[in-house]
């Protein structure tokens, strides 16, 4: 093979935002996210909403996922999304939310920008092949 | 890529804006079409940042001393760029690149510019896609330039090779460590460091490295000075010989990066080596060796390529193995074979 051709790969990173302790969940997700052929970063526990961005704009990842289990998120998916149009990073990356959001939240996130929201039990693949299909091209 | 865009994306790197400077280092890593464009155009922007190459077996710490190395930059005010690069999946090219979670120290500090890079199994491509990074990063106006990698392989000696100083970090009470060190890492190490020294073990690593480096330098004195185990076959800058203070007798250090001890210190070795390169002239030495193996690398993956197409035109390398096979023809004949245009076209130049 050429060292020259080109060589794409979808790259996600896996974000645990606030004061939620639980990983478990964002620890499975990013191994299957290695198994389906993705670069995964994650960025460890009780990150700030600053931090994820600086990780997800240095990074250039095709994907945010964010995982969040304390209930939250009304308050720290915004943060984040705000974060990301400051550094013109929002428009080409797909967000994606996990964890425990009650229906009555689900509309103002997808209105937030968020593509996708997975509650618990959801079949890896479902997730997987969402972010096949939905991943933004780089240009 | 259009070349609008193309050039909109190098005036908004030069012009330091984050997100540019990681979609370039996105082009390059994709090797997306015009990328060999980009990095042409930001080399004429490069040479102003000093660059560290830190390598050496998983847990021995990298990843915390690379942090702790970057807020000390930070503190004295100087910008940083990191490269961490982890190794990827051979079957699946996944990967879970997690450096980025040690890098406590510089949380939010969008000065320190961090980027992890997988391996995607490529052979050799590697080394090119983390020096043409650094590139993007020393364009951008990163005063340093820090490059973390697995000390695992010929492809990780590559690319702490792209760096100014290269640091070998050893953990302490590791015979194997010492051993995989025999194996090629010692040569090109500049600095050796002892992390986790608080652990037991950590003086006789110290004593066992100090012996083996002192061992590796004897062979070579009068001829290293400071390089990293580049073959250097002219040396126009090097004195003759019997001048030993231009001998890089390179330090054993003690580090506990998890509590910032033997930070500074660390600091000051690379200072000095700096110093070191750019008294003797190594500085220039090294670049010129670089540059020198990054346009043959060039020639041989372009060259390579081009000949990829002669073979497909000749029937695909399976016919061509088959001939051989069945005696029709011998592998000598079909290189010259195939080589004939280059030939023919070398030989008409040099004679014109």
């Amino acid at each position: 093979m050429s060292a020259d051709a080109e060589q794409r790969s979808i790259r996600c990173l896996v974000a645990k935002v606030g004061l939620d302790g639980h990983d478990r969940g964002a620890h499975v997700i990013a191994r299957a996210f290695r198994d389906a052929g993705f670069e995964v970063i994650y960025s460890g526990l009780h990150r700030a909403p600053a931090e994820i961005v600086q990780a997800a704009v240095q990074e250039d990842v095709d994907v945010l996922g964010i995982s969040i289990l304390s209930g939250a998120h009304n308050t720290l998916v915004p943060k984040i999304v705000d974060g990301l149009k400051e550094y013109d990073a929002f428009d080409d990356t797909l967000i994606i939310v996990g964890g425990i959001i009650p229906d009555g939240d689900r509309e103002k996130l997808y209105e937030l920008g968020v593509a996708e929201i997975f509650g618990p039990g959801t079949p890896m693949e479902e997730t997987v092949s969402f972010i096949r299909e939905n991943a933004p091209e780089r240009r | 890529m259009s070349q609008a865009t193309h050039s909109a994306l190098i005036e908004d790197l030069l012009a330091g804006k984050h997100r540019a400077l990681a979609r370039a280092i996105t082009k390059i890593e994709n090797r997306s079409p015009g990328y060999r464009d980009l990095v042409s155009e930001l080399h004429s922007h490069t040479g102003n940042a000093t660059v560290v190459g830190i390598t050496g077996s998983p847990g021995a710490g990298k990843s915390t001393l690379v942090d702790k190395l970057a807020k000390q930059y930070r503190d004295q005010g100087d910008t940083v760029g990191i490269i961490a690069v982890d190794p990827s999946s051979p079957y699946t090219g996944g990967a879970v690149l997690g450096d980025r979670i040690r890098m406590a120290s510089n949380v939010g500090d969008m000065d320190v510019f961090f980027r992890s890079m997988s391996a995607r199994g490529q052979l050799g491509g590697l080394s090119t896609a983390t020096a043409d990074a650094v590139k993007a990063l020393d364009a951008f106006g990163k005063d340093r330039i820090i490059i973390e990698t697995v000390g695992a392989g010929q492809n990780e000696i590559d690319i702490v090779k792209t760096a100014d100083t290269v640091v070998v970090l050893v953990q302490p009470g590791s015979g194997d460590d010492v051993q995989m060190l025999k194996a090629g890492i010692l040569e090109i190490g500049d600095i050796f460091v002892v992390n986790k020294a608080d652990m037991s073990g950590a003086t006789k690593t110290v004593a066992d490295l100090e012996e083996m480096i002192h061992m590796r330098g004897d062979p070579m004195a009068g001829l290293d000075t400071g390089h990293h185990g580049f073959e250097i076959p002219e040396h126009p800058d090097s004195p003759d010989g019997d001048d030993d203070e231009d001998r890089w007798e390179p330090p054993v250090l003690k580090t506990v990066a998890t509590h910032n001890e033997g930070i500074t210190e660390f600091r000051g070795a690379l200072e000095k080596h700096y110093t070191h390169l750019k008294t003797t002239g190594g500085l220039q030495a090294n670049a010129r060796i670089r540059y020198a193996e990054e346009i043959r690398q060039h020639l041989r993956s372009d060259a390579a390529r081009l000949l990829e197409s002669e073979i497909e035109a000749a029937g695909g390398i399976d016919r061509l193995a088959d001939q051989v096979a069945d005696r029709r023809t011998d592998p000598y004949t079909i290189a010259d074979e195939l080589l004939q245009p280059l030939t023919e076209c070398v030989e008409n130049r040099l004679d014109s």
